[in-house]
């Protein structure tokens, strides 16, 4: 699933309650978005070299786009920062809606007539559902020609329905990572391992060596509670089927209780229902099914285990105070493939979709789709915690090692990219029968009844 | 919007609204003549009939229209989603659940309410006990969802791991370990019931209460003369006397019951075999995207609740009529 809180909300459940209490209270109180509209807006454009980059959107002042988007509290901040450049040097007003049920809601709006100017659309499922209301737009030229010059070939594929290119990728996120401890590692003596078997080699040496348990998990998510392992599970299809199988599986070429996904169901299942490998400092197997996947890496602090498998917007969710860092108190592995120089990666992120083709909304779009933007939102983000599969990023303008990590390997040529599989499938797999299953399959029942219920859940 | 735009958007409500009634009661002001007090009656309900149409009639309307069409809303499908939800394993567990759930929480509500009403009535803390048990009404569904969440909290029972759900310290205090309570289908959905019936039972107290109170004084004692005991006095007495009382709390608690949603989705989400009605209704029409399931759900809710209704109504007349 892509998760709409790209930095999920404190573990405790009391403090995620408050935070949901203040998105309310923020979205009560009308968009208090920006209205940077500029002072003497359009004629700082021509003339200082600040704002060179934004002369070819012309002069835009008094107009308006709006964005509607999952992005929420505290994430909003850096997005609407990033704006400012652009409603300075155009003089155009961008009104930013953050919405935590936008996923339903904009195709509410889109089918009731009343979309947003632009939509962040997290999963290209919903894209798709989105095109096929008729009331989006295609892209303009301009931001076709800056994902093919910015972003891999893959990533255009997302959005692209029956030939025509919708919206360029906007954020990411690197779902490929296991959470571990440098000093335990370090203590141990162990090493960081570089092929699946060596994952799995180090898991036993760690479940024979000492009490901790290598491995923690925690899947409980609410509704969509089964997620975590359906991001397990795309990990090890792609590594174990390679990638055009991924592709074939994600759309139904194979059907999804054929051999491949089946084993990829298996080796998950290798580690997480394996009473040996799991629950570090949570419990034992079932213990998993109701740990949320909040709470689900934070043993590792303790030393109750050694390794947690999340995306990198888990960063955010350590305590304050803890270091996330190569010699920190928590840092990451990119999840090795098969072999040591295979690199696989599974990811996420957001497609700009507009609904109207107003110049304004053209420009920011655009906008949204340069090197320069991708800049100004890493120096909007202070705190980190944001990363783009954009190339004209630069790594040093990132601030937290965990960003600087994922966004290299997003931007390696060799690396293997592939969106997160359930979010391209039928809503009804995508975010729900794959959920419930995975759920009922962490509880007790077989890997077999496991695919063919999702099987046939298929929408015919 | 802006916040001032929404006020004047409120305003500019306010206004139509005033207007609208200033409108038909002129009009009904104006009606003379033979006729005229059945055109103020049908002027006066003129509102009533348009908003019940807009808002009732047509939706429901549109729901049953709906329900006979696929995912997409695009293909007549005739009866497949009923199908569906009287064949497929995951629908039946659903159905399954709403009849435990529909069994359950009425009766055991009122009758802790009962229960309790007759024990406290008359009692010298009888305000502060009522007090106590009509507390939970005042919570929210999702409130007390989250409250009972904490308590069913599992830790494991390992190195110094504290238990922070009541319900488990309870059981290591007694001695066993602790336990997922949310996991175990069909376990699961009575300890969701117990939420409700947490909540519901205040409810059923406050008005068997009342009723009890309003048992004529002369009856109690004509049954007290006759020597009945507290058994007796209980079922030829008290039960007889606040009958439609007992139904009314019935059939609402039931009407609420088969509705329940917030605390499915609070708890578990549906997960875990928990789902209900109209917890799945939700997920179908907007999780899953499948309208038409969404919507024969939806009928589905509307059918059960129907009966329900209808009784109530019935005992609500003929308790008029004695």
């Amino acid at each position: 699933m892509a998760l709409r809180l790209s930095r999920p909300p404190k573990p405790l459940h009391l403090i995620a309650l408050g935070g949901a209490l203040t998105f309310t209270l923020a979205a009560c109180g009308g968009s208090s978005s920006p209205s940077a509209t500029g002072d003497g807006a359009g004629d700082g454009a021509s003339a200082s070299g600040e704002c060179a980059a934004y002369s070819q959107y012309g002069d835009l002042k008094g107009k308006t786009v709006s964005v509607y988007t999952s992005i929420v509290t505290p994430e909003d901040t850096p997005q609407i920062d990033s704006y400012k450049p652009f409603e300075k040097c155009t003089g155009a007003t961008v009104k930013y809606e953050g919405d935590k049920a936008f996923e339903t809601q904009v195709l509410v709006r889109a089918k009731a007539g009343n979309p947003p100017d632009i939509a962040y659309v997290p999963q290209p499922g919903l894209l798709a559902q989105l095109v096929s209301t008729g009331k989006a737009v295609e892209a303009p030229k301009e931001v076709s020609d800056n994902v093919d010059k910015f972003w891999s070939k893959d990533w255009k594929g997302y959005s692209t329905i029956d030939g025509k290119f919708y919206g360029a990728p906007l954020g990411a996120n690197f779902k490929s990572l296991v959470w571990y401890s440098p000093k335990m590692f370090k203590d141990k003596g162990y090493q960081i391992p570089t092929t699946l078997d060596e994952l799995q080699a180090l898991s036993e040496k760690i479940a024979a060596d000492g009490k901790s348990k290598p491995w923690c998990a925690g899947i409980a998510s609410g509704e969509a509670t089964g997620w975590v392992i359906t991001d397990w599970m795309e990990d090890m299809m792609l590594r174990l089927s390679g990638p055009e199988e991924y592709d074939k599986w994600v759309k139904h070429e194979i059907a999804f209780n054929s051999p491949g996904p089946t084993a990829a169901l298996d080796k998950v299942g290798s580690i997480l229902k394996n009473d040996k490998f799991v629950n570090g400092g949570l419990g034992n197997v079932k213990s998993i099914a109701t740990t949320t996947f909040q709470d689900g890496g934070l043993p590792i602090l303790d030393g109750d285990c050694y390794m947690h498998r999340q995306a990198s917007f888990y960063a955010a969710n350590w305590p304050e105070g803890t270091k996330v860092a190569e010699d920190g108190d928590v840092f990451a592995f990119a999840l090795p493939g098969v072999t040591a120089d295979s690199k696989p990666a599974l990811g996420g992120g957001e497609f700009v979709l507009a609904f109207s083709d107003r110049p304004e909304v053209k420009a920011f779009q655009t906008y949204l789709s340069t090197d320069t933007w991708a800049n100004n939102k890493a120096k909007a983000s202070p705190l980190g915690g944001w990363i783009s599969a954009n190339k004209g990023l630069d790594v040093n303008n990132l601030v937290s090692p965990i960003d600087k990590l994922a966004t290299s390997v997003l931007q390696d040529p060799n690396a293997v990219f592939r969106f997160d599989g359930s979010d391209a499938m039928p809503a009804a797999i995508g975010s729900n029968a794959f959920w419930k299953q995975a759920t009922s399959w962490i509880t007790g029942q077989s890997t077999k009844d496991t695919v063919d219920k999702i099987e046939a859940a298929w929408p015919k | 919007m802006e916040t001032t735009d929404k006020i004047v958007k409120m305003l500019e409500a306010i206004l139509l609204f005033a207007a609208v009634v200033g409108i038909i009661l002129f009009l009904a002001s104006r009606v003379r003549g033979k006729k005229g007090d059945k055109a103020v009656a049908a002027l006066f309900l003129l509102p009533t009939a348009v908003m019940v149409l807009v808002g009732l009639v047509y939706p429901g309307a549109r729901t049953i229209y709906e329900s006979l069409f696929d995912a997409a809303g695009s293909t007549f499908i005739g009866l497949d989603n009923y199908q569906t939800i009287f064949t497929s394993s995951d629908q039946l567990t659903v159905l399954r659940n709403t009849v435990l759930w529909v069994v359950v929480t009425p009766f055991v509500a009122t009758a802790i309410g009962l229960l309790y009403a007759i024990l406290i009535d008359k009692a010298r803390i009888e305000a502060f006990a009522k007090a106590l048990i009509f507390l939970p009404m005042a919570i929210s569904f999702v409130g007390a969802s989250i409250i009972w969440k904490f308590v069913y909290e599992f830790r494991p029972e390992q190195g110094d791991i504290k238990q922070i759900g009541l319900l488990n310290q309870v059981m290591i205090w007694l001695g066993f370990s602790p336990h997922q309570w949310l996991i175990n289908s069909p376990g699961n959905t009575f300890f969701l019931i117990i939420i409700m019936i947490w909540i519901q039972a205040g409810f059923a107290m406050t008005v068997l209460s009342a009723a009890i109170k309003a048992i004529p004084e002369d009856i109690v004692e004509a049954a007290r003369l006759d020597g009945v005991k507290a058994i007796g006095m209980f079922r030829f007495v008290t039960v007889p006397s606040i009958r439609p009382a007992l139904i009314v709390v019935l059939t609402t608690i039931g009407i609420g019951t088969l509705k329940v949603f917030d605390i499915v989705r609070t708890v578990t989400g549906g997960q875990f075999d928990t789902s209900v009605i109209a917890n799945e209704f939700y997920s179908q029409s907007f999780r899953s995207d499948n309208q038409g399931l969404g919507a024969a759900l939806a009928v589905m809710l509307f059918l059960l609740v129907i009966p329900i209704v209808v009784y109530n109504i019935r005992q609500l007349r003929s308790a008029e009529a004695r």
